[in-house]
């Protein structure tokens, strides 16, 4: 059986000296561990539980090339502009292909306690503060982490101070912007301190020219006492572009987090999202929201763990799947022994819109504990046949009444979204997006 | 504990009931008392019966193959089927997919053939072995003349042999076939071989290759066009020998517009060893036809400690294969140690029913992972699934179960809920639904909850008046009415029984 890890490896054997020369030493520390775990392993393919639908090996076969020698690829920040929230004031960064560029607003707003710096310059700078945060979250044993190890040069550093509040949300745009086919080894870690409080959105782009991009995330996010934090991320990506983001959370004691993942536009997409909930009385929201055409494949995992008592969590993610899309979802929750008074509770709802589209899904629990409320539902089935009757029956075109019942049908994913700016701008792109205007003409590399 | 009957069992319930209302462990609230005791329940079918038995060596290989099938008298066609199994399964791994902790199964030190010494076949029931009646009076089973009154016929397989089918004449006037499935090899030839392996290859996973390689009895039934089955037929299961395993193969076949509803019961000897039961049952439903299959598993789970116990890892599988067809299985399970079984339905019949109830009980150091598989390629198919999963002690629970629209399959729809029961907090309950749909036009739901006995229902049950013991019998036996009443009226009575000693000392 062939192995896209090799390829990899051989990259690493020949250029370790000039990866770790792009990087700090405070990054590079962990590369030779990496390397150990890899060359025993190979990447998660269909025959592995739980990506089934997804393969990763797959995923990172062709050859890419990374940017390790740290080369300036010119970049088109236009495409960031795509992410001007109205009415919605961000500190915004950009990271472009895997290189972390500041904006002139981020640097001059930046409030007193909040860092959001590149992760190389703050290797470099606070050594310590990332030699303990960095691969303390994420498990160095998953294959999917060992490889982003091996290869990140560069990334977001974003630490909000003990009892900082911020209320002008933190804005990352990721862009690929490249002439030739390319990977890129993104890495974020948020260090949230005691009762602090941050909203963070994500932006993927992707320059929509042919070039083919593989992005390879992994997301550390460490949430101490009392701390809450809100991350949003927007993917708006190309068909040609495949990402593996893994996002790994640690929350301790009163600590609150809530993650809201919208997949627009894509190719072939594997989020997987991991909480570990250490402390008591915490709260966890998992949303999700996946709109796929044409062939985009979206596959999002998530995995709760409840490792402490009086602690609640939420999921849900709804997909509407049309063309020849694919949709899975795997969802676990699992309640250790230790953790009585959990209330965890899961939810998977989908619309095929096609004859072609298909869509997998496999809702679990994991409990060892009698002191519990969970659950977890899943349905799969089409927009009400009565419901587009009425609607047809007063005079609405079909096609809009179609869409009208499917942005209905994501309104709940939508309204977990708190900051109502940015609610209405994910409610906008989603109308956009069943209109089939989001890669609008206004918009460069269209 | 071979004198261990219901009335000792009922009277040691009787003092455990005192002794809990008399003095709860301090520190220990009544119920907690009470999920105490469903731990210590016994198993009453423990018994061992003295009868004659041929058992071959240990050991398998293809020489063991040639050997069962010559005891059998079996034609070449059948000896290949075998071999050609034998030879599959050699290349199998064991799987290790499910949640399970399945220890090492040295499958060399099982003998494949134990059968009682068949003297000149009995005619009457008078002259049929006096143990043999002995141990299914003991079960329980309506096998005996004045039984026949409750108009079931039985087949009963005691280690590897058929030993009995009671009513077959009756049947026979119908033109329905009920016999072991040895009989059928030698009488209906044609029939066995036009369905064998036709539902469950050999070829189907480890288990099933395993049971294709040494099936050593069954039962074979097959109701012709447009007969409604007048009785509910049955067969029960012993594994009666030590250091044996228990391979038998059931094949039911229902033709256009029959019904049947067959009933399937297991026990086995308390033992120290762990003894494995791999079975496969086949079933195909044809143009309107429908069967009903209902299972009660008792197999012995082990002592409280985990030791011994069966390995119950099944194969169940029905193909609706014609229009309007209908398969429905009940399952009951509250024994062995580890319990490994999917029954499942192949809906491809257009306007086919599919449906599966199971009430899984597990405690003290037993494991199951069950559930089902719809897969409908049908047009307008439909399938419900119902389970519950009660768990105590130690054990853990799990749910696995798919549910597959095929591309083709326009208008089906699937219904799922499987709730778990925690009885204690050692105790794991877990859900695994598969839902995979390639068709726009299908709706699919599934729901699951896991929870313990709530305390307010607790508390609105001892507010009228009404001690926690009985409340929590009462609201288990609520929980797992819906599948309870899915069984027929003989089993659901045993079945409650079961559940009620399952649960002993918290049943009043």
């Amino acid at each position: 059986m062939s192995n896209s890890l090799e390829q990899y490896l051989n990259l690493y054997r020949d250029l370790s000296a000039t990866v770790d020369q792009g990087s700090a030493p405070a990054l590079n520390r962990l590369r030779g561990e990496a390397f150990d775990v890899l060359s025993g392993t190979r990447l998660p393919n269909r025959s592995d539980e739980g990506f089934e639908k997804t393969s990763i090996d797959d995923m990172f076969a062709p050859d890419f090339g990374l940017n390790i020698s740290r080369i300036n690829i010119p970049v088109d920040l236009a495409a960031s502009f795509r992410c001007d929230v109205p009415n919605l004031s961000t500190l915004m960064g950009v990271v472009a292909n895997d290189k972390f560029i500041p904006t002139d607003t981020l640097l001059r707003n930046l409030p007193e306690g909040v860092t959001v710096m590149s992760l190389t310059k703050a290797a470099i700078e606070r050594p310590d503060e990332i030699a303990q945060a960095y691969g303390s979250v994420a498990p160095i044993t998953n294959p999917g982490v060992a490889l982003n190890t091996l290869f990140a040069q560069d990334g977001v550093y974003i630490r909000i101070g003990r009892g900082v509040r911020i209320d002008k949300p933190i804005q990352i745009v990721n862009i690929f912007s490249s002439a030739t086919p390319l990977m890129a080894a993104r890495r974020v870690l948020i260090v949230a301190e005691e009762d602090s409080q941050a909203n963070i959105l994500f932006c993927d782009h992707s320059r929509n020219d042919g070039s083919k991009y593989l992005s390879s995330q992994v997301v550390e996010i460490i949430l101490h006492r009392g701390a809450a934090v809100q991350y949003f991320d927007i993917e708006e990506s190309s068909a040609d572009t495949s990402r593996y983001c893994q996002m790994f959370v640690d929350q301790h004691e009163a600590s609150s987090f809530k993650s809201n993942s919208s997949t627009l536009l894509n190719g072939s997409t594997r989020n997987e999202f991991n909480v570990n909930i250490n402390g008591q009385h915490c709260s966890t929201g998992l949303y999700g929201m996946a709109i796929a055409s044409n062939k985009q494949h979206i596959d999002n995992s998530s995995n709760v763990v409840h490792c402490a008592p009086r602690s609640t969590s939420n999921q849900l993610f709804k997909y509407v799947l049309d063309d020849n899309a694919s949709g899975a979802f795997e969802g676990n929750i699992e309640v250790t022994p230790n953790a009585p008074f959990t209330e965890a509770y899961q939810s998977n709802n989908n619309i095929i819109a096609s004859t072609d589209a298909r869509m997998y899904t496999k809702p679990q629990l994991l409990i060892y504990n009698d002191e519990v409320k969970c659950s977890h539902g899943a349905t799969t089935g089409q927009l009400n046949a009565e419901a587009l009757f009425y609607m047809q029956a007063r005079g609405i075109p079909q096609a809009e009444a179609r869409t009208m019942l499917m942005q209905a049908f994501m309104i709940d994913v939508i309204n977990t979204v708190t900051l109502e700016s940015l609610r209405d701008r994910l409610r906008h792109l989603v109308e956009k997006r069943f209109d089939n205007t989001l890669a609008c003409p206004t918009c460069k590399g269209c | 504990m071979k004198d261990s009957n219901k009335n000792n069992n009922q009277a040691s319930s009787e003092e455990e009931k005192n002794r809990s209302k008399e003095e709860p462990k301090s520190g220990q609230t009544n119920s907690d008392q009470i999920i105490d005791d469903v731990t210590n329940g016994e198993y009453k079918y423990g018994f061992v019966s003295d009868i004659e038995t041929e058992i071959i060596p240990a050991g398998l290989n293809e020489d063991v193959i040639r050997l069962i099938s010559s005891k059998k008298g079996e034609p070449e066609w059948l000896l290949e089927f075998r071999l050609k199994a034998y030879r599959h399964w050699l290349t199998l791994e064991q799987p290790t997919w499910a949640h399970l902790n399945i220890p090492e199964i040295d499958f060399q030190a099982i003998s494949y053939y134990a059968a009682p010494v068949k003297k000149e076949g009995p005619k009457l029931l008078d002259e049929v072995d006096p143990e043999l009646l002995r141990t299914f009076d003991r079960l329980g089973i309506p096998l005996e003349e004045q039984k026949v009154l409750s108009g079931m016929a039985v087949d009963a397989v005691m280690d590897s042999a058929s030993v009995k089918t009671t009513h077959r004449e009756k049947l026979a006037e119908l033109g329905i076939i009920f016999c072991s499935f040895s009989e059928a090899v030698k009488d209906y030839p044609d029939l066995v071989r036009k369905y064998l392996g036709k539902v469950v290859s050999y070829r189907d996973n480890f288990y099933a290759a395993l049971n294709s390689a040494v099936f050593s009895d069954g039962s074979f039934v097959y109701i012709p066009k447009g007969v409604r089955c007048p009785m509910e037929l049955s067969t029960y299961f012993r594994i009666n020998s030590s250091g044996t395993g228990q391979f038998e193969r059931t094949l039911i076949v229902a033709d256009d517009d029959a019904y049947v509803s067959y009933l399937e019961g297991c026990t086995a000897p308390m033992r120290d060893e762990n003894q494995l039961h791999a079975a496969i049952v086949e079933i195909i439903v044809e143009n309107r036809a429908e069967v009903k299959y209902s299972t009660v598993q008792n197999w012995y789970a082990g002592d409280a400690e985990g030791r011994g116990g069966i390995y119950n890892f099944v194969t169940k599988r029905g193909l609706c294969r014609g229009d309007h067809s209908k398969l429905s299985w009940t399952q009951v399970e509250t024994g062995s140690a580890i319990t490994w079984k999917y029954p499942s339905c192949i809906l491809s019949g257009e306007n086919s029913i599919g449906e599966f109830y199971s009430v899984a009980v597990t405690r003290n150091r037993q494991q199951a992972d069950t559930g089902t598989k719809m897969i409908h390629t049908g047009r307008n198919s439909r399938s419900t699934i119902v389970s519950k999963g009660i768990s105590a002690g130690h054990s853990e629970n799990s749910y696995r179960g798919l549910v597959k629209i095929a591309a083709n399959a326009d208008g089906c729809r699937n219904h799922t809920q499987c709730d778990s029961l925690l009885l204690g907090s050692h105790c794991g309950a877990h859900t695994f639904p598969y839902v995979e749909v390639l068709n726009e036009s299908a709706i699919v739901e599934h729901e699951a909850t896991t929870s313990k006995i709530s305390e307010d229902q607790l508390f609105y049950c001892n507010q009228r008046g009404i001690p926690t013991e009985e409340a929590v019998a009462l609201i288990v036996n609520g929980y797992a009415k819906e599948v309870m009443n899915k069984l027929p009226m003989e089993f659901a009575v045993e079945a409650q029984r079961l559940l009620e000693i399952s649960l002993e000392g918290s049943v009043g």
